[in-house]
């Protein structure tokens, strides 16, 4: 353990049933320096950090603390705690119907009586002191949401801690408001509290860490001082590729340009969840939207949707005006879209493969039209076999069926419904490779026979093998656009890196 | 200009709890305000207070209880049901205690009481509290429950016959200077009921309690986020229990206060009370969402629903109905306020 060390975590593994979550991941923060905690979604970040804190139980490794007699025991957040580890989460976790200073001190202090002239008091120096603009009589939920994030840190560095630890404390805040905090992460940090800072905004990450671990898949890709890994090396890292050694990939088929027309249009187009952004595609082209995960790709195909609260912006399809405020209103103009994540938005478990095909039809048509029989063992039949899925009939319940088989079914039943401009997010996940080729090849053939496909993958190959055009999007904005030439991996990695190039 | 900043600064605006309770004050001032010019009467004399404090000692208390619950975003609707319940267990126990020392007998009688809202409490915040059951149904259950129990122990009308429990009803604190001279030149001082200063005594205690103590705190807490309150380090369970157990035991003294005011049992004693008792909360400025309460806007929220029934009596409308539909009207105004001001406020929010 390094002398200036106040936090040290040896061979941690933590395991879930069926996954890895944490392979022996090493993880030092030392006194007085931001360290940015970086990983993809999925990388480990959030199990780290619940390991840390003692929300999980850790199945092997060691922790030390500075000023903690040996190995360092976290069963619970109260344990985290005492030893000197605070954390503030993403949600703020205050309650909002009490004062300021009330929420820094419920909870942890002794006395059955409460003392609010003194909490007031102690409250009124500790805000002061941070220069947080907060009064301490002022009822929190009237307080912006970065102020409320720093009265959660005012709660955490009163409780005399060691390492404070960040989660995301960034997402909801904007740029006036990050700056705020910035300020007083280095006034904490100036004072000798150790920071661990989880986010995704890349720019952040360079603006106020000293320090950056990468995680991917679970694992420790490496520790590196900021100065030591520019930012374009550093998204390398967390998408597990290396620079120097980026192969050439095979061509599947032709890549569709797609001709004349512009199927749909987006102007400032903004969601609940995504901020506004232009769109457009032409008739019988295939494009994607890449980025890091949790960079607002799906969000973006969301929004053209209407899967989430469309919150503004203009949308033209095939030239004409129109509003699609909800998924239905979508269909009816022609637009499909195969969601993310299959399990949650897509399958119905125990339905049928056959009912499963003709779902986004009937519900087109609308359910007071229904479907003879006959029409329907037809559709399923016939698609079954165009996309050879592999079923042992078409009553079989989608359950039982393999991930890639269960994809197919979806893009059948969009398929279906031969809408002019088809969405797939992520359709090639956790599915084997063979079968993702074939799903491929298929976008490629949907185009040739005029249909528009917008595709997103978490592979840059696989968007590189089948868009003619890529959207770049970096910390929920689109950061560029790049089509011929600029087709490389190399190229598109830069492009999300952003920064120096 | 920073005097001035700071002269701005030290006055801090109403919090959401203090604004909705404001509110009610002000309406009841003003709605007893006109009372008194238009109706004039009775309204002028204090006694008019009193009387409304006398009737609606149970209320008061009772509600008191369900605004405990509603501030932990909870729900308690055996409240009625457990009044009922002791009404009648009391009745029945002075009248098989009539003889001997009256003292004694009265004393058991407010034990049997606390202890029968003690017991639903317990039940019903362990309930609630450890096997997290939703709040609704189980007081639905204990509801039924008291009701139940309440026939079984006697399907007529039980009236108290002990003789220092009849002394206990007409116990009076009289308040000379706050009487009036009758026509005839005598006196009449002003008078209160036993209950309606425990009443008043209860109100005071658990504002001093939901203000001053760590508990009455973490019950606020609880209210607003229960998910924050947990990771801010309160035991969520023990304090969601407490909160059921001390609205159990105010409801078992709501009983007592009950039969101080009409000493007989009966099967359809405090029979809707709890619907009440939410009414007067939620008039008083709590919020059903949780979180924002206090018991002297609850305190107000009774008086407000006592005052227009008392109107509405006066007035050539009497029938149930009108007051019925008064106190309906009034709940539906206060809600829409409610949700008005409170998202009005709001909007300064992000």
């Amino acid at each position: 353990m390094q002398n200036d060390a106040v936090l040290t975590m040896r061979g941690i593994i933590k395991q879930f049933p069926g996954t890895l979550a944490l392979n022996k991941v090493d993880f030092t923060l030392r006194k007085g320096e931001i360290h940015a905690l970086m990983g993809e979604n999925g990388a480990g970040k959030s199990t780290l950090i619940k390991v840390l804190t003692g929300v999980y139980e850790k199945d092997a490794g060691s922790i030390w603390v500075a000023g903690n007699e040996g190995e360092a025991h976290i069963h619970s957040p109260q344990d985290a705690q005492n030893i000197g580890i605070s954390t503030v989460y993403q949600e703020i976790t205050l309650c909002p119907n009490l004062t300021v200073a009330e929420n820094m001190f419920i909870g942890r202090t002794d006395g059955e009586i409460v003392h609010w002239k003194d909490y007031e008091r102690r409250a009124t120096e500790i805000l002061n002191n941070l220069g947080i603009p907060a009064r301490a009589k002022q009822e929190l939920s009237h307080c912006s949401l970065a102020v409320q994030q720093m009265v959660a840190i005012a709660r955490a560095v009163d409780m005399k801690c060691k390492a404070l630890i960040l989660d995301e404390p960034t997402s909801s805040l904007d740029d006036k408001e990050v700056a705020m905090l910035f300020k007083l992460m280095r006034d904490l940090k100036s004072r000798g509290v150790g920071i661990i800072f989880v986010t995704h905004f890349l720019e952040q990450v360079y603006e106020v860490s000293d320090r950056i671990t990468v995680l991917r898949n679970g694992e420790l890709v490496g520790e590196y001082a900021v100065e030591d890994l520019p930012q374009v090396e550093l998204v390398a890292k967390m998408m597990g590729k290396d620079l120097n050694d980026l192969a050439d990939f095979e061509q599947v088929g032709e890549k569709s340009q797609g001709s004349g027309e512009t199927v749909y249009e987006a102007q400032g187009l903004s969601s609940s969840e995504s901020r506004p952004f232009d769109f457009n595609i032409r008739r019988g082209e295939v494009n994607g939207f890449t980025g890091l995960l949790g960079s607002g790709r799906s969000e973006s195909v969301r929004a053209i949707f209407g899967a989430d609260r469309v919150t503004g912006g203009k949308v033209r399809v095939k030239g004409k005006d129109v509003k699609i405020t909800n998924p239905h209103e979508a269909m009816k103009n022609g637009i499909g879209y195969l969601p993310e994540d299959r399990k949650r938005d897509g399958i119905i478990a125990d339905l049928s493969v056959r009912e499963n095909i003709i779902l986004a039809l009937q519900v087109m048509k609308g359910f007071f039209h229904p479907m003879s029989k006959a029409q329907m063992k037809a559709f399923a039949d016939e698609y079954i076999k165009a996309l050879q899925i592999k079923t042992a009939s078409q009553d079989t319940p989608i359950k039982s069926l393999s991930g890639g088989n269960q994809q197919k079914v979806i893009l059948a039943r969009w398929l279906l419904t031969h809408p002019d401009y088809l969405i797939l997010d992520e359709p090639t996940r956790g599915i084997d490779v063979g079968t993702k080729l074939e799903i491929q090849k298929l976008v490629l053939k949907l185009a040739e026979e005029n249909m528009s496909v917008t595709f997103i993958s978490s592979e840059i190959e696989e968007m590189l093998r089948t868009c003619s055009r890529l959207i770049v999007m970096r910390d929920r904005k689109i950061v560029g656009e790049l089509t011929g030439d600029q087709l490389t991996q190399g190229y598109v990695m830069k492009t999300i890196a952003g920064g120096e190039q | 200009m920073t005097d001035k900043l700071n002269a701005t600064r030290r006055r801090e605006p109403l919090t959401d709890a203090q604004l909705l309770m404001t509110i009610s004050i002000g309406i009841f001032v003003a709605m007893y305000a006109l009372a008194m010019i238009f109706m004039g009467g009775g309204f002028l004399k204090v006694q008019q207070i009193f009387d409304l404090l006398n009737d609606n000692a149970a209320l008061i208390i009772v509600s008191c209880s369900l605004t405990i619950v509603m501030i932990g975003g909870g729900i308690n609707i055996s409240v009625g049901g457990v009044i009922g319940f002791t009404v009648m267990a009391c009745a029945i126990f002075l009248n098989n205690n009539a003889e001997g020392s009256g003292f004694l007998s009265i004393t058991l009688t407010v034990l049997l009481a606390l202890g029968i809202g003690l017991g639903f409490g317990l039940l019903e915040g362990f309930l609630v509290s450890y096997l997290e059951i939703q709040p609704f149904i189980v007081t639905l259950a204990g509801m039924f429950l008291a009701r139940g129990l309440t026939t079984i122990l006697s399907v007529n009308p039980v009236k108290v016959a002990h003789e220092g429990f009849q002394e206990l009803v007409k116990a009076k604190i009289k308040i000379p200077w706050l009487g009036y001279t009758a026509q005839n030149g005598n006196l009449i001082p002003a008078k209160l009921e036993i209950g309606a200063v425990v009443a008043l005594c209860v109100v005071l205690l658990i504002y001093l309690m939901l203000r001053y103590v760590r508990f009455g705190r973490n019950i606020y807490a609880l209210g607003g986020n229960r998910q924050s309150a947990l990771m801010l380090g309160i035991n969520v369970k023990r304090t969601c229990f407490w909160s059921y157990v001390l609205s159990g035991l105010l409801s078992g003294l709501a009983g007592f206060v009950f039969l101080m005011h009409k000493p007989a049992g009966n099967a359809s004693v405090a029979m809707r009370s709890e619907m009440d008792a939410i009414a007067a909360s939620i008039i008083g400025g709590t919020l059903l969402t949780g979180g924002v309460g206090n018991v002297v806007g609850t305190l107000f929220g009774v008086m407000i629903l006592a005052t227009i029934q008392k109107i509405i009596a006066l007035s050539p409308l009497n029938a149930s109905w009108w007051q019925e539909m008064a106190s309906g009207a009034m709940l539906g105004f206060f809600i829409i306020l409610q949700s008005v001001v409170l998202s009005h406020r709001g909007k300064g929010k992000k």
